[in-house]
């Protein structure tokens, strides 16, 4: 309940922001030339002004910026995303048939980045100037200077084209007509890429903070304590110092999950997959306000969930933290 | 077998590019079982180096290289790791200095005492946890069921260093190592844990290693004592013997540094009429009470105060922490700004004016005759400026041209007891002392009428203690300063303050002149303070005389 109370009070304080995003997104649209209309009679193949003319009325785009910005945010307090003219579908069924590949693709890439860059990152901490701590962070390095879409592309090349372990691209084996585990096992294939390619930039990131954040901790004073306890080294790592390590790593995955989010735009794009960012993208091309519009706002919802999310497990992890509340 | 620990001829090398190269020479030492050996010495005398060879948690690089340790007959020096790790906590336990970190804040304290019983024993949980409700209960932790459910953060100073005294002692070892263990904590709370410390070691007959910087201390708890300089044993032997007849002159000029639980001598001229007249001061703190959270929390950090300053006086502020004397000072200064009261300076020909209500830009102007020193000589320097900047920034503030104003950091070094030669240096190539002094000459280059002095001298080893609060003392006579003097240190304020106040809970409950309050206190808190003094017994550089006549 209070959990609740909670989420409400942090949702009403983001509303101010939510509303600034999405004013701003419609404006900055109405500066781009051309509009949906342009977008569909381009696809039509081209027709007449008055054609043209009509659809604008149809549409609502012959109203004034500001009015048809009151127009979207009344029927956005009524949970209404409104029509996408190049789908011909309400924006929300397109966006609810996009998102479980977007979550889905991002939930792997940050569990992955997370557990690995925890544990190259206590690794690395624990065998600091020695070999392992060399090769962890100069791996971590390289994974940091390159472009995430580079990546995508040499996985491609090396793992479908040369070797043909994986597919290349798309979310699942069109028309193979797959069910239940063999259903699963097919998605989980073609993620394996995009995953990758997603959390090895997150995964670098996440080592580096963890291995400093490790090496402060190990020098503290409980971990003195504890030494002077008789706990091994072991005991000391597990016990003492991975919880207190991992508080500045929880922060970082609520700041960086707007970031992963963009970052999703170029891999989705790269493998092909049907996912949010994907979607974002040909919305602009296509001058699909409603849609555009609606993504920006799920996607606000989203990184609002998980920053949410990450005070909570904070909170859990930190019994300070919970006593100011 | 009396000889429960004896250090034989122990040396540790430091990592190249240390001060020094060994942090320990040649070492030798013994600590019979039911003993209490006191290490003294200042910072960098090696007497946690010590400490923590015995225990081998040395930092990397550190490590022994002379000599040997030997702990109930086994050499610790050569031992394996796995065969220390099965003598630390079992039958060596250990405290620290800082209650504040030494615990780990994420896990409950009973929890953390348990785990000494689940490293060392095959005890199940039920066992485990009766037993440390028994060690919360020897240790005196008020309410001990709430304390096994407690994080750290929820316990006091003097309840954590409870907890890692339970710790320690939690499988009965028969060698207790406190390092520092009461530094931290506040004058009463220290009297309590000595207390505690001396009581568990009588009764279960153990040996202890308590290293410390204060000399009181040792004259509260010590058998025997030791006394390190640079890494070298300088003198050794029964506790009355070193500290009322000490032979090695390094001895004596420590003892000699020590401020005395006494008055100083009355000084003619101190009924003169008032510099600072502070009237009905109060100061709160808020905390939370924001958009859309809950009530807000409010401290009343100083209510209420009314106290005067004669000029060319020392006034002293004492109280433990969160008393409230820190926040006095900044409002005085007006870092912060009081809510209520006044708060009147001096009679320059204008008539005195009212720092509590003047505008922060009128404050600007004020700002000159009302200057701080601070408690940390490290911090409170820009650490990129050099020092004679640092000096002559505040004059030249005012309009003097950069020449004079650095002529004028110039006389102000000599003044302050530094080479004028040193103004181009930076501060980190000072010690803590010539921080400090530099601190003062900062606070001096504006001439102000009033010095508030906030814990100037409890970051300094107690030999350069002396010396700055001679150099603050000279000063005041030569300058005709007033002086705001605020410590938590009873002995320092002894020694210089002309009158005292005693601060509680954010209120004064006490003031007076030094004489009258050290001789005749009239508030309950006020003697518990001076009782709870460590060694208030004992006056440093004479014989100790009958506790009747030395209750002061």
């Amino acid at each position: 309940m209070t959990i609740l109370l909670l989420a409400l009070r942090r949702l009403a304080a983001s509303l101010p922001t939510l509303l600034v995003i999405l004013a701003g997104l419609f404006l900055l649209l109405q500066l781009a030339p051309g509009d949906t209309v342009d977008a569909l009679m381009a696809q039509m193949g081209g027709g007449d002004p008055a054609t043209a003319e009509e659809l604008r009325r149809y549409y609502g785009l012959d109203l004034p910026a500001a009015a048809q910005l009151g127009r979207y945010l009344w029927r956005l307090v009524q949970l209404d995303l409104g029509q996408s003219a190049i789908y011909g579908k309400p924006v929300a069924t397109v966006i609810a048939e996009r998102l479980p590949v977007t979550l889905l693709l991002m939930g792997a890439s940050l569990t992955l980045a997370f557990l690995g860059g925890t544990f190259l990152g206590v690794l690395a901490a624990r065998r600091i100037g020695q070999w392992p701590d060399t090769l962890i962070s100069t791996l971590g390095l390289m994974f940091y200077a390159t472009p995430s879409f580079w990546f995508g592309l040499m996985g491609i090349v090396l793992f479908a084209i040369h070797l043909g372990w994986l597919p290349a691209g798309g979310f699942e084996e069109v028309g193979a007509g797959y069910t239940g585990l063999a259903h699963v096992l097919d998605v989980a294939r073609h993620l394996v890429l995009p995953t990758l390619t997603l959390a090895l930039v997150f995964l670098a990131t996440y080592l580096r903070i963890m291995r400093a954040s490790m090496l402060e901790v190990m020098s503290l004073d409980y971990v003195r304590t504890a030494r002077a306890k008789g706990l091994g080294e072991t005991g000391i790592i597990v016990r003492h110092a991975l919880r207190n390590a991992l508080l500045p790593m929880v922060t970082l995955v609520g700041l960086q999950a707007g970031t992963m989010l963009g970052g999703s735009v170029v891999v989705e794009s790269v493998f092909a997959l049907p996912g949010l960012g994907r979607l974002a993208y040909e919305s602009v091309v296509q001058r699909d306000l409603n849609t555009l519009l609606g993504i920006v706002f799920v996607s606000a919802l989203l990184v609002i969930t998980v920053n949410f999310l990450v005070d909570l497990i904070y909170g859990r992890l930190d019994p300070r933290i919970a006593a100011g509340r | 077998m009396s000889e429960l620990l004896s250090v034989k001829n122990l040396s540790v090398r430091l990592p190249p590019g240390a001060d020094r190269s060994h942090a320990l020479s040649d070492v030798s030492l013994t600590l019979a079982a039911n003993e209490i050996l006191c290490v003294v010495g200042e910072s960098g005398s090696g007497k946690s180096v010590l400490a923590n060879t015995v225990m081998r948690l040395l930092p990397p690089g550190v490590r022994p290289d002379a000599g040997a340790v030997l702990f109930q007959g086994r050499d610790l020096v050569g031992a394996s790791e796995a065969e220390m790790r099965r003598l630390r906590g079992a039958k060596i336990g250990m405290i620290f200095q800082e209650p504040m970190t030494a615990l780990n804040p994420l896990r409950r304290a009973g929890d953390q005492i348990a785990e000494t019983f689940r490293i060392h024993t095959r005890l199940g949980a039920r066992a485990i946890r009766d037993k440390t409700l028994a060690l919360l209960d020897e240790v005196r932790m008020p309410d001990p069921r709430a304390a096994l459910r407690a994080y750290p953060h929820e316990l006091s100073g003097g309840q954590r260093q409870r907890v890692m005294i339970a710790m320690a002692l939690a499988l009965e070892p028969a060698l207790l190592i406190a390092d520092e263990p009461t530094t931290a904590l506040d004058v009463t709370t220290q009297g309590r844990i000595l207390a505690l410390i001396r009581e568990i070691q009588a009764r279960r007959g153990m040996g202890v290693l308590f290293i410390t910087h204060d000399f009181g201390v040792v004259a509260e708890i010590a058998d025997r004592v030791a006394v390190m300089q640079a890494g070298r044993l300088v003198e050794e032997g029964p506790a009355d013997a070193v500290l009322n007849r000490p032979q090695a002159p390094y001895t004596r000029a420590l003892i000699g540094a020590v401020p005395p639980l006494l008055p100083r001598a009355p000084r003619p001229g101190t009924d003169a009429a008032p510099i600072l007249t502070i009237e009905g001061v109060s100061k709160t703190y808020r905390k939370g009470g924001g958009f859309l959270s809950g009530r807000p929390r409010v401290t009343h950090a100083v209510r209420d105060v009314s106290l005067s300053l004669p000029r060319g006086t020392t006034l002293g502020i004492v109280g433990e922490s969160g008393s409230g004397k820190s926040t006095l000072a900044r409002c005085i200064v007006r870092l912060l700004d009081p809510e209520t009261g006044t708060i009147r300076l001096g009679d320059t020909g204008a008539g005195p004016v009212d720092l509590a209500s003047l505008s922060r830009r009128a404050m600007r102007a004020e700002a000159r005759r009302v200057q701080m020193v601070f408690q940390d000589p490290f911090a409170s320097l820009n650490p990129r400026r050099r020092a004679g900047e640092l000096v002559a920034q505040g004059p030249m503030l005012l309009g003097v041209s950069r020449a004079d104003a650095m002529a004028k950091a110039r006389e102000l070094f000599g003044l302050v007891g530094l080479d004028p030669a040193a103004m181009d240096r930076l501060p980190h190539e000072f010690s803590g002392g010539q921080r400090q002094r530099i601190g003062l000459a900062r606070a001096l280059a504006l001439e102000p009428d009033l010095l508030v002095a906030d814990e100037p001298v409890s970051a300094l080893d107690v030999s350069v203690q002396a010396q700055v609060l001679a150099l603050l003392d000279g000063l005041r006579d030569r300058l005709g300063l007033s002086m705001l003097f605020i410590t938590h240190d009873l002995r320092v304020a002894g020694q210089i303050c002309d009158r005292i106040a005693v601060m509680k809970d954010g209120a004064v409950v006490e003031a007076g002149p030094t004489a009258e309050v050290f001789s005749a206190p009239q508030a309950a808190y006020t003697r518990a303070l001076l009782d709870a003094v460590p060694g208030r017994g004992w006056i440093p550089g004479r014989a100790p005389i009958p506790a009747a006549v030395s209750a002061v």
